[in-house]
């Protein structure tokens, strides 16, 4: 007999049972060991039908393949920049995957991007030992406008952006904020002083609270609170 | 002569009081704080990240290093001199190899997890809150790991095996006294730490090994609420607002 | 910090508009809070947060033959450990520059202000003298550490009691009610200058893009007994002159706060 031993929703630690039996399906931060499924995160779980899956509630964000993520140049080589990704990895945009323009070699490169400037990517390669390749060509890829930069737990980043953009649809709205988010957890915020604050303060709440249930009510209600006028959006009712 | 009565009046198998939370040190990646009786611990961790030096790295997995380290004024006696010590060093390496087997870090090659504690105060079983506390910040940290450790030192005074010893029966002078820090993971009470000084009996010691399973139970069950609190308190915060 | 921080100038930016990122005023502090006695193996201890900013002091007694040169007093040490616990920018290791710096500015204000007279510390002339260090440890670093530490130092002084002395030897398990008599509280505030901007008490992001610093130590009387410029920017005699009567102004705060407490 499988007997599954959490709830849907559950807050679980690294360690804990989850399940008895080989009917269930182990997914995200949960593993099989011999009959049995464990967590090996602090996670929220989630069960769908045979399936349990750990969504990790903390974690340093790890490079993938195809992610849209916002980094700093900490550096320039000789055929590119250095991107600090607030990863344990660092990644790499070449010359040629930097603008549509030619550059020739040996060209002064601080022309395009000077150290200190935040970018948006897409990651295009990433190796087994973690080099990462970048590119800037694209639809909102490329060099950030001055702006606010704050870091959120890269688990959180589909609560900030809700179903179909409904949250950050949202908070830009409210705020009139002009916002993008990294896959890696980094946000770029750029607004009137007072509202850029509260777009701050709203991701924040998200980022401590994106576990618990009616979290778009309540964004709803505390930006509708701070701003004095209604929001039509109907947000994701998880 | 027998030890009938423990010096602070607990009985044999009781352990000291304990305290713990995590989240403690927002500059960390994950962080807590662990106390039993009159020892306190913080530990931080920072990481995964990447490797100075870099002859640390390793190309298949994520390097794990703890650090071990008591405040000046945090000893019985005279003050600590900061830095480094012989025992500081080697408390760091039994530390870090005692949380190994349970962290899996094959997501990060090249990287390191660094983990350092600290102790504001020390009476009898610093390293083992340290490993507590460490434990706790890692999970907290979100750092990969099947199982949860914790730590607590075993002994005996006399012809009694006491759990969780103090400093004042660590200095017992009217019998033999032996003192055992142990480290296991919870599911299957594997022993990732084991130490002795003093003097025991090969029968004792199995013993006394058998009893440090019940008390890490307990210590599992204050790590589990601590972890879980932490999600808990932004639940209870929503209600006021909810209709 | 870089030659171009795009973080430093949105920042600054949005300070010209009178606004701080966490909504604070220009010369407001953060809550402060402080515990006495939270390390019950030193003879005093203290606990500070500044809102997220957290250090512990503690006092450490012992009896050791004085200096030959000052053969009648005793002796009081300060030194700051930036443990790696606290930020990730701390490493292990011997003492950075500025651990130095921030154990160098406690302690003049502490030295200058002649808080403690060290002639009552002679046990025995050119014998025995108490020897008292203050040790404080860094938890978390969100910024100021210079205010929360020299806070600590006079916190764990005043929690402080001597310990019990049986034939000529410290006993460590017994403390005494006698407490160390302090003459003064020095009180440290550190003003920040960001472009024409003065402001108090940093968030770790905000202290990280400051041009320049002034740490103005006071005393109740409204006397200086300390100074520390700091930071890669000059500054002007008459932005000395606002970060002293900024200091002054919030140093009587402070003074509330830590006596309050006692």
């Amino acid at each position: 007999m499988s007997e599954i031993k959490v709830k849907d929703k559950d807050i679980v630690v690294p360690g804990e049972e989850l399940a008895d039996g080989m009917d269930f399906i182990p997914s995200g931060a949960a593993f099989r060991e011999n009959e049995k499924i464990y967590a090996n995160r602090i996670g929220l779980a989630q069960i769908e039908g045979r399936v349990i899956k750990i969504i990790p509630l903390a974690g340093k964000y790890n490079p993938e393949r195809n992610d849209m993520v916002i980094g700093k140049v900490v550096d320039i080589l000789m055929s590119g920049w250095r991107v600090d990704l607030l990863s344990p990895y660092d990644a790499v945009l070449n010359i040629r995957d930097a603008f549509d323009r030619y550059i020739r070699k040996g060209e002064d490169l601080t022309k395009y991007l000077q150290i200190g400037d935040w970018l948006t990517a897409k990651i295009t390669n990433v190796t087994s030992q973690k080099l990462v390749d970048l590119t800037t060509k694209g639809h909102n890829l490329g060099k950030l406008q001055p702006g606010r930069i704050m870091k959120i737990s890269p688990f959180k980043v589909p609560r900030v952006i809700g179903k179909k953009g409904s949250m950050m649809k949202m908070i830009q709205s409210a705020t009139g904020c002009k916002i993008t988010v990294g896959q890696n957890g980094v946000i770029w915020i750029s607004g009137q002083p007072e509202k850029e604050i509260l777009g701050y303060e709203t991701i924040k709440k998200i980022d401590e609270e994106a576990h618990t249930s009616g979290l778009t009510e309540r964004i709803k209600q505390m930006l509708e609170k701070e701003t004095g006028k209604k929001l039509e959006e109907k947000g994701d009712q998880r | 002569m027998s030890y009938d009565k423990r010096l602070d009046g607990r009985d044999f198998d009781e352990l000291r009081e304990m305290d713990a939370s995590v989240g403690v040190i927002p500059r960390a990646d994950g962080s807590a704080f662990f106390r039993m009786g009159g020892t306190s611990a913080y530990a931080a961790v920072y990481g995964p990240r990447q490797t100075h030096p870099r002859f640390l790295q390793d190309p298949a997995k994520g390097v794990l290093r703890c650090h071990y380290a008591m405040m000046p004024f945090s000893g019985a006696g005279d003050r600590v001199r900061p830095g480094p010590s012989r025992r500081a060093k080697e408390i760091s390496m039994v530390t870090t190899n005692a949380l190994l087997p349970v962290i899996d870090l094959h997501a990060f090659p090249n990287a390191i997890v660094d983990v350092f504690i600290s102790l504001p105060q020390t009476d009898a079983g610093s390293r083992c809150a340290g490993i507590c506390a460490a434990a706790l910040a890692l999970a907290d940290a979100g750092v990969p790991m099947n199982d949860m450790i914790g730590a607590v030192a075993v002994g005996r005074v006399d012809d009694k095996i006491v759990m969780d010893l103090c400093y004042d029966e660590e200095a017992y002078k009217d019998g033999p006294v032996a003192d055992i820090p142990v480290a296991m993971n919870h599911r299957t009470k594997g022993i990732t730490l084991l130490q002795m000084d003093g003097e025991i009996s090969k029968d004792m010691l199995m013993k006394a090994l058998e009893k440090v399973k019940k008390a890490m139970d307990k210590i599992h069950e204050k790590q589990v609420n601590a972890l879980k609190d932490k999600f808990k308190e932004a639940k209870a915060e929503e209600k006021p607002e909810k209709k | 910090m870089m030659v171009n921080d795009a973080g430093r100038n949105h920042f600054l930016k949005v300070l010209n508009e009178g606004v701080r990122y966490d909504k604070r005023k220009m010369d407001e502090y953060r809550d402060l809070k402080i515990t006495r006695g939270c390390a019950k193996t030193a003879e005093g201890s203290a606990e500070v947060k500044l809102g997220e900013t957290h250090v512990i002091a503690g006092v450490k007694f012992g009896l050791e033959s004085p200096f030959p040169d000052t053969p009648d007093e005793g002796i009081l040490m300060v030194n700051v450990e930036q443990s790696p616990v606290a930020s990730p920018e701390f490493e292990v290791g011997p003492p950075s520059i500025e651990a130095i710096e921030l154990a160098r500015v406690v302690d003049r204000g502490l030295r200058e202000s002649k808080l403690v007279d060290l002639k009552e510390l002679c046990v025995k002339e050119g014998e025995k003298a108490w020897f008292i260090s203050i040790d404080i440890v860094t938890v978390n670093d969100d910024g100021n550490l210079l205010d929360a530490c020299g806070l600590a130092a006079l916190a764990a002084l005043q929690d402080a009691k001597f310990p019990k002395v049986v034939d000529g030897e410290v006993d460590y398990h017994e403390k005494t009610k006698k407490g160390l008599e302090l003459k003064k509280i020095p009180i440290p505030v550190t003003v920040y200058k960001y472009e024409d901007h003065l402001l108090i008490d940093p968030t770790h992001d905000e202290e990280v893009v400051a041009d320049a610093r002034l740490t103005v130590t006071t005393l109740s009387s409204g006397e200086i007994c300390a100074l520390q410029k700091g930071g890669k920017s000059p500054i002007t005699t008459e932005e000395v002159e606002k970060m002293v009567e900024l200091s002054l102004k919030k140093g009587e705060e402070l003074r509330k706060v830590l006596e309050k407490g006692k």
